[in-house]
Formats: C-alpha cells, structure tokens, sequence
C-alpha cells in the first residue's frame, strides 16, 4: 500500500461528505436562497475532493488538467444557474406567485 | 462492488423514468427526464460506451432538456395550462401492453444477439485501411457511411419542418429571442455566454479532432456547439440570424453538401462513398468538421423556433 493508496479513499470520503452536507441543506433549508447556496457551495468543494481523489488515481499530469477542467466548468455553471434561480426565485417571490 | 454500482444505477434509472412518467406538474417531469438522461448516459460509460455516453448525456438529456422546458414555457405564454385530461382505463390498459410488448421486443432482439458473434473483431480487422483509431467514427464515416449521410439530411429535414411552422407574415425574419429580461438576471447569463461560447467552439473542435481516434465525433461536438450557441443566445451575446441570411444556409448545408459531394467523387472511383486509397482520413476529418458545424447550427436554430414576426419578438 502506498500514500495514493490511502489517500484517494479519504479524499473520496471528505467529497461525499461534503454531497451529503449540501443535499442536507437543500432538504432542510426554508428558503430558495438559502438551499441555493447549501447546494452550489458545499456540492463544488464535494466535487473538488472527487475530481482530486480521481486526479490522484489516474496519476498523469494529462489527466489530470483535464479534470482540473471538468471541475472549473462545472463551478461555472453551478455559479451561473445559482445567480439566475436566485434572481428568479426573488423576483417570483416579489410577485407572490411560485412559479 | 462493481454489481451493487449497476443495481443501485438500475433503480434510480427505472425510479427516474416512473418519476418522469408519473409526475402531474410538468416541469418536475421535464427535470426527471433531464436526470434520466444523464442516469442512462452513466449507464453506457459503466459499459464502456463512451461515444454513445457522450451522445446520451449531450442530446438525450442536455439539448431535449432545453427543447422540452422552451416548450413549456412557450405553452403557458399560449395560455395552456399543461393539465392532461384524465384518460379513460382501456387506453390507459393498451398503453401499457403496447409498451410492455415492445420492451420485451427489444428486449428479446437484443439478447438474441449471441455474444461471440465478434462484430468488434471483424472491423477491428478493417481499421487499419482507414487510418483513424475509432472504431465508431469508422462505422459512422466509413462501414455505414450512408446512413449517417441519411442523418444529416434529417437533422436539416427537420429544421425545414420547424422553419415551415412559421406564420403567416413571419418569413423569413429571425425566430424570437431566447435572451433573459434585464432584470431577470440578464448580466450573469450575458457574462456566462460571452465566456462559454469560445470555450465550447475550442472544445467542439477538439471533439472532432479527437473523434478520430479517441471517443467524440462530429455529433458531440455538433451539440457541445449548439449548446454554447444556446447558452450565448440566452445571454444576449449573439442573436439569432434571419432565416434568409446567406451566411447561415451555408452552415446548414455545409456539412450534408460536404458530404454528399465527397460521397459523388467516389462513383468516379467506381462506388458511392467510396474514399480513395490514402485518402480515408483526410476526407473523413473533412466531412467530420463540415458536419459539425452543421450539426452545432441546425440544432441551436432548432431549439430556437419557427422565425416570428417582428412586432412579436422577445
């Protein structure tokens, strides 16, 4: 058994940590703000310990970036959706309707 | 390990599909469809699918996801509200047969296909002749070429069809807008398309260019294209062309064209779609990015809509 051996495990392990943490959230959480940021943050930092665990695993520089990618684009996207369905949620609540 | 991963992906994909069926309000059933397709797409990798994954997770889930939650939006501003009428038992009872024979149809064909028939192996033998290392792009470019010709011919079939739903007074202006309102959070989307729309040209390109040897193709890449476009329209970053404009009839047709005249120049070497001798790869990368871009423009303008008249854009 080497370092990586134990390491990807663990990485995995504080990633679905932070899964379960943010899916918490967005159960538990009254507001639309407030399950949002439970969702984008904790679930990128989850990602981010995935995407590492993997990283590690495959062990190449190559794969390395591309998942370091992966992980950017997905950050981007959580960011942006978040924004927009806050901003939504906001202006529907101003409204009074649910929708 | 390995089996208790596909049982648990199993039940969420027979979950997510009854969920999709099931759900009354329309948009949680358009969002277990989006799932369902990203569940199935997981389902090919697990098997070692990856272009068809890649097609799965792009198509199936991304681009008819987008398609179904337009449509639903453009519904409610008609006036519908999305409530089917309660269907009587019988036809509830013969949908379900129906479905149920046809699983089982396919079903039985699929495993009726025997598992040493070594279909892999024998084009695995016809590889080398194409110089490209994908075994799919060879079936889809070179072994079954025709079809695939056929497929483009009805991507753009079917944007003809939209394009024909036009009304009277709308052709050929542009189709309406899929840009947010100013204060519906316009900004985060335009800097959100305005940074995607460069990046998912690079990555189409590199989804052609390695399509030749490595998973991807001119499909995916089609779609990673179509997808920044949509993304950049809803934005605000770019607009929709008229349906007249020159420029886009050239995007549309490049790729069938492209292909269709490659194809031709074979009867001159004695067969339809025959690619000359040390030629295979270069025609193959050729009709590959024409189609691409085709793919990517066609289905962006697809997603968009009918053309509408001016006074009722956005």
């Amino acid at each position: 058994m080497t370092l990586t051996d134990y390491l990807v495990p663990a990485l995995l392990y504080v990633g679905v940590f932070f899964y379960a943490a943010g899916s918490l959230g967005l159960l538990r959480f009254q507001d639309a703000e407030l399950r949002l940021h439970a969702l984008t943050k904790a679930d990128n930092v989850g990602l981010g310990f995935v995407a590492l665990a993997a990283a590690l695993h495959w062990g190449s520089v190559a794969a390395a970036v591309k998942i370091a990618a992966v992980w950017l684009f997905a950050l981007m996207a959580a960011g942006a959706t978040a924004q927009l369905m806050a901003r939504r949620a906001k202006t529907s609540a101003e409204r009074g309707s649910d929708e | 390990m390995t089996l208790a991963f596909d049982m648990i992906l199993c039940l969420m994909i027979v979950g997510t599909a009854a969920a999709a069926l099931l759900m009354r309000n329309a948009l949680a059933a358009i969002v277990f469809f989006i799932v369902l397709g990203n569940l199935l797409g997981l389902a090919w990798l697990a098997m070692d699918a990856v272009n068809v994954a890649m097609a799965e997770i792009a198509i199936g889930a991304g681009v008819t996801g987008v398609l179904l939650i337009l449509t639903r939006q453009r519904l409610m501003a008609l006036g519908d509200d999305l409530v089917s009428a309660e269907m009587p038992g019988w036809l509830r009872t013969g949908a379900l047969v129906a479905c149920a024979g046809f699983a089982a149809l396919i079903g039985s064909a699929v495993l009726s296909v025997a598992p040493a028939d070594d279909l892999g192996g024998s084009i695995a033998a016809l590889m080398p002749g194409l110089g490209i290392e994908n075994p799919v792009t060879g079936v889809l470019l070179a072994f079954r070429a025709y079809d695939t010709l056929l497929e483009a011919f009805v991507l753009l079939g079917a944007l003809v069809a939209v394009w024909s739903l036009a009304p009277r007074g709308a052709w050929p202006q542009r189709p309406a807008a899929l840009a947010l309102a100013e204060n519906g959070g316009h900004g985060v989307a335009a800097a959100f398309g305005r940074l995607l729309l460069p990046l998912a040209l690079v990555m189409a390109a590199y989804l052609v260019w390695a399509g030749s040897d490595l998973p991807g193709g001119a499909f995916q890449a089609g779609t990673v294209l179509a997808g920044g476009l949509i993304i950049a329209a809803i934005g605000g970053a770019v607009s929709w062309p008229r349906a007249d404009d020159r420029y886009l009839r050239v995007a549309l047709v490049l790729g069938p064209a492209v292909f269709l005249i490659i194809g031709l120049a074979g009867i001159a070497q004695g067969r339809f779609l025959f690619y000359p001798p040390g030629f295979e790869k270069a025609l193959i990368v050729a009709i590959e990015y024409s189609l691409a871009l085709s793919i990517g423009v066609t289905l962006a303008l697809q997603v968009a809509g009918p053309p509408v008249a001016p006074d009722h854009e956005g």
